[in-house]
């Protein structure tokens, strides 16, 4: 390692010592900051470390055992992806991996969009209007406890087996905790902020559509991102339990041929899906909300 | 007209008493500044003028009708922090009162009318040096410039009494002394009754016409809470400020006459 003198080499220079006995200046670590190529290097060294430990591993396997299903080698996984994203199933005519992508993502959004809007009329009632505060918080408070996975059979039994019962599982799961994050952020708006308006001659259904909603958007966005790692767990488990297409459904069902090969890149495919969905909610928020990330910094 | 009076207030929280036997009559148009040791009440007394809290006993009366049980346009107020609103920008700050007026139903203009009140704030942007920052958000602005737009934004609902709770507690020497001249400069055009808390000595006899100091009388030295401060010095400075808005009002425009 280098360590970097800027500045200190002048002041080091004018010493009396004269210019050999340099001070060279040692940076601590948590100022040395990579520069864009190196974190963008540093960024997939793991990724990198992944593939390759996996590769490795896989062609140990097969060089003992060609007939190995556990650790398909990545041609293998690439063919099999191929055939489900491109070539039509024998039986069904249809290409299965968009199929089950439709499904699935039909069943997240419309989980999600429920449970954002939800988040956030319920949040703002309840931030914003102490008498709703005191009505709904400790109902909601309780909702959240319940262990969604533990009500499924019973949305199975009262919602059927279709689509209703996945959605309303992930609304379940999710809306509680993001209601309950919204209404957090909107009750710790300054209450200097409430008087102002006040002052300004705002009702309380105007503080509601002037303060309390934009300035509950960013957390919104924040819910919504947070709340998508559970959908998800919640969508593949009602999947693998019980549907006729679906992500999960497709991984629950290959596993009884122990179809890594499937099974792998339909992980791979969902994480990366999550990550776009991701990546485009925050995208959103810092260009709809540019008063809330006034430098762009952080996450 | 805007004379405030302030008769037989008394102010507990918990059962301990903070303000006890404050009586007071300002003139309409006075510029009060308000000094004292910190916890003795300031803040509390600026509360109770714009009813954020309500008193124990005693009432408060603007032109002789007491004031309304929940804050309202007649009184304008600028804290030390958190005045203006993150999620509007300069312009938007400004134009919100008026868009709330002429919208009651989302609080909301668009349009030719939008337009029209970003017009009407035009002046006032200058006058307080932020046009320059018009479309920026509070979050990228310095805090003499945040103060200022608080103190121009509590103008424009044109309030019968301004009250300041240490409105440049947190700027540096600098920029008070601006800040300074634009309040005197707004005072004198509204002709408005200003009350103003201030930890400076020196802040509160440069900019006010009467100094309150708040204070306690009454010392018990087993229970150093029994007893609440009151006012202890009444100043009243003669310093011919009075005279002053009609010459103002003469010379430029007037800032809340420029905005609705
Ligand atoms: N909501 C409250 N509940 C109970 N006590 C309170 C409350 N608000 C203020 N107090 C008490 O009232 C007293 C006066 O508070 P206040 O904020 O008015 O003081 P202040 O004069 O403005 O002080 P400072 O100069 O530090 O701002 C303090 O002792 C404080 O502890
Ligand atoms: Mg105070």
């Amino acid at each position: 390692m280098t360590a970097t003198d800027t500045g200190s080499s002048d002041i080091a220079g004018a010493a009396p010592n004269g210019p050999r006995r340099r001070t060279r200046h040692r940076t601590r670590i948590v100022n040395r900051k990579p520069s864009r190529s190196a974190a963008i290097f540093l960024g997939l060294l793991p990724f990198l470390v992944v593939v390759v430990v996996y590769a490795v591993a896989s062609a140990d396997r097969l060089a003992v055992n060609p007939q190995d299903r556990l650790l398909p080698s990545i041609g293998q996984m690439w063919e099999t992806f191929r055939t489900y994203a491109f070539t039509p199933d024998q039986r069904t005519g249809n290409y299965l991996l968009w199929t089950d992508t439709f499904s699935s993502l039909k069943r997240l959004f419309l989980g999600i969009v429920i449970s954002g809007a939800l988040a956030l009329s319920l949040g703002i009632s309840i931030g914003f209007l102490p008498m709703v505060r005191a009505g709904l918080a400790p109902f909601v408070a309780a909702i959240s406890l319940i262990p969604p996975l533990a009500v499924l059979p019973i949305l199975f039994l009262l919602l059927g087996l279709g689509d209703t019962a996945k959605v309303a599982l992930i609304v379940i799961g999710i809306a509680p905790i993001m209601v309950r994050s919204v209404s957090r952020s909107v009750s710790e708006i300054p209450e200097e902020q409430i008087i102002k308006a006040e002052t300004l001659g705002a009702s309380t259904w105007q503080m509601i559509t002037r303060l309390a909603l934009p300035q509950a958007m960013p957390p919104l966005f924040n819910a919504l991102r947070l709340g998508l790692g559970p959908a998800w767990i919640f969508l593949i488990s009602a999947e693998g339990i019980q549907a006729t297409d679906g992500l999960g459904y497709r991984i629950f069902l290959v596993r009884r041929y122990l179809a890594m090969d499937v099974i792998l890149p339909y992980v791979a495919w969902i994480t990366l899906i999550a990550y776009l969905i991701d990546l485009s909610l925050r995208l959103t928020a810092r260009r709809m909300f540019r008063w809330a990330y006034p430098k762009g910094a952080g996450l | 007209m805007s004379r405030v009076t302030v008769d037989g207030l008394f102010m507990e929280y918990d059962r301990t008493p903070i303000l006890e036997r404050i009586s007071l009559e300002v003139a309409s148009g006075t510029f009060c500044a308000i000094v004292g040791a910190s916890g003795c009440g300031k803040s509390t007394f600026l509360r109770l003028l714009l009813s954020q809290e309500r008193p124990t006993r005693g009432v408060i009366r603007i032109d002789g009708d007491e004031i309304a049980p929940e804050p309202t346009p007649d009184r304008g107020i600028v804290f030390q922090r958190y005045s203006v609103f993150p999620h509007l920008t300069v312009c938007g700050n400004l134009t919100l009162a008026a868009e709330l007026k002429r919208s009651r139903l989302v609080g909301r203009l668009f349009g030719a009318a939008r337009r029209r009140e970003k017009d009407a704030i035009s002046d006032t942007l200058r006058k307080i040096g932020l046009w320059d920052a018009r479309n920026r958000y509070p979050a990228q602005l310095s805090g003499g410039m945040q103060q200022r737009l608080a103190i121009a934004q509590a103008l424009v609902m044109k309030p019968k009494v301004l009250l300041l709770d240490e409105p440049f507690g947190a700027l540096d020497p600098g920029i008070r002394a601006d800040m300074h001249d634009i309040l005197l400069t707004l005072w004198r055009e509204t002709r408005m009754t200003v009350f103003m808390v201030t930890h400076d000595i020196k802040e509160a006899f440069k900019l006010g016409n009467r100094v309150l100091v708040f204070d306690k009388v009454r010392h018990d030295p087993q229970h150093p809470a029994a007893y609440g401060a009151t006012i202890t010095y009444d100043l009243l400075l003669d310093r011919n400020r009075r005279k002053a808005p009609d010459a103002a009002d003469r010379s430029g425009p007037d800032l809340a006459g420029s905005v609705h």
